[in-house]
């Protein structure tokens, strides 16, 4: 008896729709064993994160404030994505971003809100837009790997930032912690209901749109996807692929700091140490299991937002490390990639001696 | 007589299409069998079956009067069953050596060099076969590397050789060699499954011919039992294949000229040096030579794909050498590229976005920034229907399409906006016969509007029915030009092969 793959010559809508959610269900299946080993029952582990993301006007609050930079920097990874650019570098993006609507915030003086916020925003856009230039320029003008200079371009970013809240930007009423002084009342975003669910949230999704949209509506999008598709066609139907390449390395960027803008406008109010935890590499696994559709993106940065505020009451009740948190990420990734195998072969068990 | 391989009313579907239908061939132990249909009749999907890449939903396959399944090519490869793929399967950095003793079956942990260097001596020494079995692949001709696939499989021992149009990329006097081996092949008792379009060869070497059609084998004819004429028309349904006229008118006025170009690969080598030539308004200029000659880098430079490191294009007066110079000229110059798949579409995209693809820019696909879906979706349907392109339904990928299909998308998208010069690359490599009339139809009534082609092909046929005026590249010269009225086929392999300049 062998067990042997062969090729599935078809695959249905139906079974690439469901994979991504069957991949889910394995990764907690599995994480229930890490569960089990932490000695907390799995079952109410996961009915904790409903109740805790889910079940009360507050947790959902919660889990929308989770979601807004999720949703932003996975458009911009998944922008990317789209072309077979993989811009690993959202987290660093997301810190260039805060940091450059951080300045316009401390520095600018502006007392219009509309004006403040316009400023911050494009401040934002413009930084992480230029942080992801840097690796958009070396890949177009000498063929530089992009993953590698995005992904180490974000300890630079961190550690920058580090610097600027840790030194010279540091609050001197701060009493010495490593965050700048507050934002004036004209640099913030409104906030709804009482809670900390801010207008970040309604501008993360309005760009979502705006990005499908821009992705299976316009020339520029239909551009990328040729791109993205055959390089070498596209360069020979006249394509300027070097352009495109830095053009949409910068909106990727871009995206991402808007990210960077929120969380500083309309969660923090100030910028200090660990204002991303870590959600633009959530973002890549959001990007890949959302398919790289802008709309995908925003549903799939739902349910990560919820798994991030589960996380949270997890350590609370449980002591449960965050560690747990980012383990099941990788957990879902993992079988998702595993998944993409199954979609394209099947198993199969053959008894006895084959012919041939 | 047993059949070594038997092949009983096959059937393969895709999402959509039936590849094949109801395919039954028998092919004897020492024969040559030969293959021949039009593109989508199912001959490659047949090989994918035959070879263990597809699997049939239906039908039987009899190797030496036992049923077999394959579920991989290396499970047809042990039976004795094996290929040379129209793209090479060589590693190219690797030497001659290594790449054969790839092939075997067993590739040995501690292999004794010296037993198998003796064993594919061998094999050379029998076929006459003058290879240094040191030199790295990627520095032999693609004549050679052939060689090389075909050694590969004699190492192996297969009994059963399948050949996908293997002259495609040899000179006449190359093809020549082959057919000469594979029939010594024959009589020692080894069965050959041919796959041709070239009438000539078919006739030349095949022992049968079996015709396939709409996915259907539609007869097996035994030498003797068929003509040219019944081929063609048994392959593409019709009695008469169209007479052909040449009826160019070709102006005086130049279209191009090329003066003393020289062109320099990622190596350093010259791909084109010191290439001279003129074409004239409404002409057909046929190009011939054994592929990697220069054509490519010929094209290539044509269309802005590479610089020139010398030398000088003009359109008529205005010098177009420079590619910033170039830019407005080369949006006029459409282009046939000779790797349809790897440069010619985006192959996830659809048949409608790949129509486009040239001119996606331009205002009648779109509004503002936006695409008009609803004129790019007319403006396929339109193609669709004027080339005659087996599409599939709307929205598939045209990675679906079969070959000759992909290139009739190509073909429409860059003729589309009435180019002034078409620089055309083996343009019906790999066609039926009805798709390839089909494109000759398409260059010459451009001519007669006033368009310049620059015909580069191997099949000298083509050449000498299509052009005005024939010219040789050997080695990225000139190597000659000729008269296609004049000119016999001997001639031109001569100049082909270097071996004469005139």
């Amino acid at each position: 008896m062998k067990l042997v793959t062969e090729k599935r010559e078809l695959t249905t809508k139906w079974f690439r729709f469901f994979a991504p959610i069957v991949s889910i269900l394995v990764a907690l299946f599995v994480a229930g064993f890490l569960l089990l080993a932490a000695g907390v029952n799995p079952l109410q582990a996961y009915l904790e994160i409903v109740q805790e993301s889910l079940g009360s006007l507050y947790g959902i609050s919660e889990t929308l404030v989770k979601t807004t930079p999720l949703i932003f920097a996975s458009l911009g990874v998944s922008l990317a994505f789209r072309m077979q650019i993989w811009n690993i570098g959202a987290e660093g993006q997301i810190y260039m971003g805060a940091c450059g609507a951080t300045a316009v915030a401390l520095f600018s003086g502006f007392e219009n809100p509309a004006l403040m916020i316009t400023a911050m925003f494009f401040a934002a856009f413009l930084s992480g837009g230029l942080w992801a230039g840097v690796a958009g320029l070396l890949r177009a003008r000498w063929q530089v790997n992009e993953v590698i200079v995005t992904l180490l371009m974000n300890y630079i970013a961190i550690l920058g930032v580090d610097y600027l809240i840790y030194g010279p930007w540091k609050d001197p009423k701060g009493f010495n912690f490593p965050l700048t002084a507050q934002f004036s009342d004209a640099a913030r975003l409104t906030e709804y209901f009482d809670t900390r669910l801010h207008s970040g949230f309604f501008l993360a999704l309005f760009c979502a749109l705006l990005l499908y949209l821009f992705m299976e509506r316009t020339v520029w999008g239909y551009e990328i996807k040729v791109i993205g598709s055959n390089p070498k066609a596209a360069r020979y139907a006249g394509m300027n692929t070097g352009m495109a390449i830095f053009c949409v390395l910068f909106l990727s960027g871009a995206i991402a700091g808007i990210a960077g803008f929120g969380e500083v406008a309309g969660l923090q109010h100030r910028l200090q140490h660990g204002i991303s935890p870590g959600y633009g590499y959530t973002a890549i696994i959001i990007a890949w299991l959302a398919r790289r559709s802008a709309l995908g993106v925003v549903i799939v940065s739902f349910l990560m937002g919820i798994l991030l505020v589960g996380g949270d009451s997890l350590q609370l009740t449980w002591q449960l490390p965050v560690a747990f948190v980012y383990a099941f990420q990788g957990l879902i990734l993992f079988f998702l990639l595993a998944s993409d195998f199954f979609i394209n072969n099947r198993l199969k068990l053959v008894r006895g001696e084959r012919h041939a | 007589m047993t059949n070594l391989l038997q092949i009983k009313n096959i059937r393969k579907t895709f999402p959509g299409v039936v590849a094949l239908d109801d395919i039954s061939l028998s092919i004897a132990p020492g024969e040559i069998h030969t293959l021949l249909g039009e593109n989508g009749a199912g001959k490659s999907t047949l090989m994918n079956v035959l070879t263990g890449l597809y699997r049939p939903e239906r039908g039987e396959i009899l190797f030496d009067g036992t049923p077999v399944q394959f579920r991989s090519p290396r499970e047809s490869l042990e039976l004795g069953i094996g290929m040379v793929h129209q793209h090479f399967m060589l590693v190219s950095a690797h030497t001659v050596f290594e790449n054969i003793l790839l092939a075997l079956n067993k590739v040995p942990n501690f292999y004794s060099r010296r037993k198998y260097r003796q064993q594919v001596q061998q094999i050379l020494d029998q076929f006459n076969l003058d290879f240094e079995l040191d030199t790295p692949v990627w520095k032999l001709s693609i004549g050679a590397q052939q060689w090389i696939e075909l050694i590969k499989l004699l190492v192996r021992d297969c009994r059963l050789l399948i050949l996908d149009e293997p002259t495609a990329v040899l000179t006449p006097q190359e093809s020549a060699r082959l057919f000469e081996v594979l029939i010594r092949l024959r009589d020692e008792g080894k069965s050959i499954l041919f796959i041709s379009h070239k009438m000539r060869e078919v006739m030349e070497i095949s022992d049968r011919v079996t015709v396939l059609k709409k996915g259907r084998s539609l007869i097996t004819l035994s030498r003797g039992e068929y003509n040219e004429n019944k081929l063609a028309s048994l392959m593409i349904g019709e009695d008469q294949i169209p007479e052909w006229q040449k009826s160019f008118r070709t102006s005086q006025e130049l279209a191009l000229e090329i003066k003393n170009l020289s062109v320099r690969n990622d190596r350093g080598l010259a791909d084109l040096d010191n290439f001279t030539m003129k074409i004239h308004r409404g002409q057909i200029l046929g190009i011939a030579g054994v592929a990697g000659n220069g054509q490519k880098a010929l094209a290539e430079v044509l269309t802005g794909l590479k610089e020139a490191s010398s030398g000088r294009i003009m359109a008529g007066l205005r010098d177009i050498t420079n590619s910033s110079a170039r830019g407005s000229y080369i949006a006029g110059i459409a282009h046939i590229p000779e790797d349809r798949k790897s440069i010619g579409i985006a192959p996830d995209m659809t048949v409608d976005d790949n129509l486009i693809m040239k001119n996606f820019s331009s205002p009648s696909f779109r509004r503002g920034i936006f695409q008009d879906r609803g004129a790019i979706r007319r403006n396929a349907a339109e193609k669709i229907d004027q080339f005659a392109i087996k599409a599939g339904p709307t929205g598939n990928p045209i990675r679906y399409l079969s070959g000759g299909n992909i290139q009739k998308v190509i073909i429409a998208r860059e003729l589309s906006e009435n180019p002034a010069v078409l620089v055309a690359l083996y343009p019906t490599r790999g066609l039926d016969i009805g798709s390839a009339e089909y494109v000759h139809k398409v260059i010459a009534d451009g001519a007669s509007k006033g368009m310049s082609t620059i015909l580069i092909s191997e099949d000298l046929d083509e050449l000498l029915k299509l052009s005005d005026e024939i010219v040789v590249m050997f080695r990225g010269r000139l190597a000659g030009s000729v008269d296609p009225e004049t000119a016999t086929r001997e001639e031109i392999g001569l100049l082909m092969s270097g071996e004469v300049q005139t």
